[in-house]
């Protein structure tokens, strides 16, 4: 017998731990902002130092708050676009306990040491394995369900959703080939250059497809249903998805500039970087333009807020990262908070507050409700991560091209006019400020916390939203 | 040595990367289409999804298009003038190894005058002027002080550069040396010939020759075993040999610190202090010889500024 109604468990239980790993991988931002001006905050205690902790903060916000993110909403939109229920529910069951186990076993791992040491992949083969069983799971209950779809097309946010799972199964695989000589350690089948590229290849497609591509599906779906406007233009979102995409895949050699790395792959990677300004770009168009005849809704609609804010700081960090890439740029930029603050630009501005916006729309519905506990506190939470990311990249802005340029001074007679602990020093106020801008950040999480507590205590959970029957051209 | 290890992969790299730019050129033009006369509305796609999901179909934004175009003529035009394409070298005939060497070379042109006069003076003499002091310092912030502190007081494991007391000598030449070519002081780990309670004593003699507090009895039992064991590198009296750059067993300088607990770790498993030759920490950088130089004689200077 053919179901009736949508799969919203798995979709529920992403989207309560969306929240969750948020509040965890945004406090150990915090901490790690807090070791940045107090080295010894954390008592010398060895699994609490910034190096094992570092990278279980990048984890835990890319994919277990991302990764959370993107099965929630991925699994809701599909279904509803095709009207159809989820294909391979049991698999999709699976995905969630199996991705859930990921991010514990990287929480005991990172702290103990173990590691990979490739930047976002720094989990040992035997979580890589498993990730990569969560993830084909994945892959078939997202295409599977695409497949027996009631609807004749194919909805934008899906074709996002579509590139995104293809392309980090084969960047996880690619990166992560490695040679286990124990349990707990194993040796990149790369070495030397070869290593570094195909570890950049990785990194920056995991920001392009994990963090750009799939937040762009999300953006598709959230933005046209929250203003109630038709998509800007159909055109704009092929050619933009098939661009963006295409281009990504080459920008991986401008993290290695002045390095090791052959000029021409350094020049190919710069080159393509600036090409990708427009196809990225062309998501924000449509996403702002989308808004037209919508506007006056921004005024009383804090979700709209976060939504619009979002494609704001993505449209600043797309240009801000093609100007990166350019060499000498790059010269200046490269190893200073410049970079950091671009990436929080991103992962903040963009990342966090497109989810956090999808997620208020999102999280009601999961629980019969027409809208959150309180608005109020929504607009709370969007001014607070406003001036919160504001704060964060402008004293990182201020403080990266001051560190470059110190790094750089020279005396009359050769020498560095600063030493490398001076430079160190100039940082502590803008590290100061950014501690309080990621803060700020994290507090609005907590607001969201309650606001979700106080809406899934007087909602009921949804487990079976009928499927209309009546199929649309 | 070239990138590539055949001659195939830079016709492949070549051809990739234009026809990708190219396809993309031709991708845009194809969809491109008619500018909507002024008050025209775009048409809305016909599909509808979940309920209310609905697109217009506006052409691509012009400036939008301009921005696409520009960024791939700019990528060609740098293809043409920077390497890029394979092995193609470029019409500037840029590479980054070059633009480094040149930078060397003309730094190497610009300070030679600087340093030239200093050259000509013995360490001593340079260690005097206080022009000299000065590079020297910046050098020694931007070289040493991360292990020796940027007030060159070392810390647990690097000598203090200021007190006088020098593992392998502090004559200017030895200075010079120890910059130039680094020290490796091997102290062996004799915890397996000494035996616990023979490490204790030793432990215990060793504090005695400095007059730190120590248990006589177990002193005079580290006696003997001092002099089979020690007595090699840190002479039979304890003061060490320069040579060498064993250390002075008979003051208060401390490198790993002078607790009986510290001196056990260091009998039982040995220490090993490397300072790096800073000819390779200096890499290819310009004017080397002139930064040895002023270096050795900054340090050399040290000690007489306190």
């Amino acid at each position: 017998m053919e179901a009736t109604t949508y799969n919203y468990k798995v979709v529920r239980q992403f989207a309560i731990m969306t929240v969750v790993w948020g509040i965890v991988g945004m406090l150990l931002g915090v901490i790690l902002a807090s070791q940045l001006i107090w080295p010894d905050l954390t008592f010398g205690i060895e699994w609490l130092s910034y190096g094992r902790l570092r990278p279980l903060h990048t984890n835990a916000v890319i994919f277990a708050f991302g990764g959370s993110a993107m099965f929630a909403v991925s699994y809701y939109i599909v279904q509803r676009t095709c009207q159809v229920r989820l294909w391979a529910e049991k698999l999709a069951a699976f995905t969630f306990w199996g991705w859930t186990l990921v991010i514990v076993l990287a929480a005991i791992t990172l702290p103990l040491g173990y590691t990979s040491s490739k930047e976002y992949a720094e989990l040992e083969w035997p979580i890589d394995l498993l990730i990569t069983v969560v993830w084909v799971s994945y892959a078939l209950v997202f295409f599977g369900t695409i497949v027996k779809r009631k609807t004749k097309h194919i909805y934008v946010s899906n074709w996002f959703f579509g590139a995104y799972i293809l392309v980090i199964a084969i960047l996880h695989l690619v990166n992560n080939a490695e040679l286990p000589v124990t349990l707990t350690k194993s040796y990149s089948a790369y070495s030397g250059v070869q290593d570094a590229m195909v570890q950049w290849w990785y990194g920056h497609n995991a920001v392009g497809f994990f963090l750009t591509t799939a937040f762009l599906g999300m953006m598709y779906y959230f933005i046209p249903k929250q203003a109630g406007r038709p998509i800007y233009s159909y055109r704009l979102s092929v050619v933009h998805f098939w661009s963006l995409n295409f281009i990504y895949m080459w920008a991986g050699p401008h993290h290695l500039q002045y390095t090791a790395l052959p000029d021409w792959a350094q020049s190919l990677g710069m080159v393509f970087s600036l090409m990708l300004l427009a196809p990225s770009w062309g998501g924000m168009m449509n996403g702002i333009m989308t808004m037209s005849g919508a506007w006056h809704k921004l005024r009383t609609d804090p979700i709209l807020k976060f939504m619009v804010t979002a494609l704001s700081f993505y449209g600043m960090s797309t240009f801000e990262g093609p100007m990166m890439s350019i060499k000498t740029v790059n010269a200046l930029s490269h190893y200073t908070e410049w970079t950091v603050g671009h990436v929080h630009s991103g992962a903040l501005g963009w990342v966090a507050m497109i989810t956090i916006g999808s997620m208020y729309y999102l999280i009601p519905r999961l629980f019969g409700r027409e809208s959150m506990y309180s608005t109020k506190l929504i607009e709370w939470h969007f001014w607070l991560s406003t001036i919160g990311v504001v704060l964060y990249i402008a004293a990182l802005w201020i403080a990266g091209v001051a560190q470059g340029l110190m790094w750089r001074a020279a005396n009359a007679d050769g020498t560095l006019t600063y030493s490398f602990a001076q430079v160190i020093n100039t940082m502590y106020p803008f590290y100061g400020i950014r501690l309080m801008g990621g803060a700020m950040f994290f507090s609005g999480m907590l607001i969201m916390a309650w606001n979700v507590w106080q809406t899934t205590r007087q909602g009921r959970v949804v487990n079976d939203a009928p499927i209309p029957q009546a199929v649309h051209a | 040595m070239s990138d590539f290890t055949s001659g195939f992969w830079p016709i492949y790299i070549s051809i990739i990367t234009l026809v990708s730019i190219i396809g993309t050129w031709i991708f845009l033009k194809k969809q491109t289409t008619r500018k909507l006369a002024p008050g025209e509305k775009a048409e809305l796609m016909e599909h509808t999804w979940d309920g209310d999901l609905q697109d217009f179909n506006n052409p691509l934004p012009r400036w939008w298009l301009g921005l696409f175009y520009g960024t791939m003529v700019f990528s060609l035009v740098y293809l043409v003038l920077w390497p890029g394409l394979g092995s193609y070298s470029g019409v500037l005939g840029w590479t980054s190894k070059g633009e480094y060497e040149a930078e060397v070379k003309a730094a190497e042109a610009q300070f030679q005058p600087v340093y030239a006069g200093f050259m000509q003076q013995d360490i001593a003499t340079v260690a005097a002027d206080p022009n000299a002091r000065a590079i020297g310092k910046n050098l020694f912030l931007t070289y040493c002080s991360q292990c020796h502190g940027s007030n060159a007081e070392g810390s647990r494991g690097f000598p203090n550069l200021t007190d006088n007391d020098w593992l392998y000598g502090g004559e200017p030449d030895t200075i010079k040396t120890t910059i130039t070519n680094g020290r490796n002081g091997v102290m062996p780990a004799m915890g397996g010939v000494l035996g616990e309670a023979g490490t204790r004593e030793v432990a215990n003699y060793v504090m005695s020759l400095s007059g730190r507090k120590h248990d006589a009895t177990l002193a005079a039992a580290g006696q003997t075993k001092f002099a089979e064991n020690c007595a090699v590198c840190h002479m039979p009296d304890g003061t060490g040999m320069k040579a060498l750059g064993s250390a002075n067993l008979t003051d208060k300088v401390w490198l790993y610190g002078g607790s009986e607990a510290t001196i056990i770790e260091s009998i039982t498993k040995g220490r090993n202090g490397v300072m790096p030759p800073m000819t390779q920490t200096l890499g290819t950088t310009s004017n080397q010889e002139a930064k040895l130089h002023l270096l050795a004689a900054y340090v050399y200077g040290l000690p007489q500024k306190q």
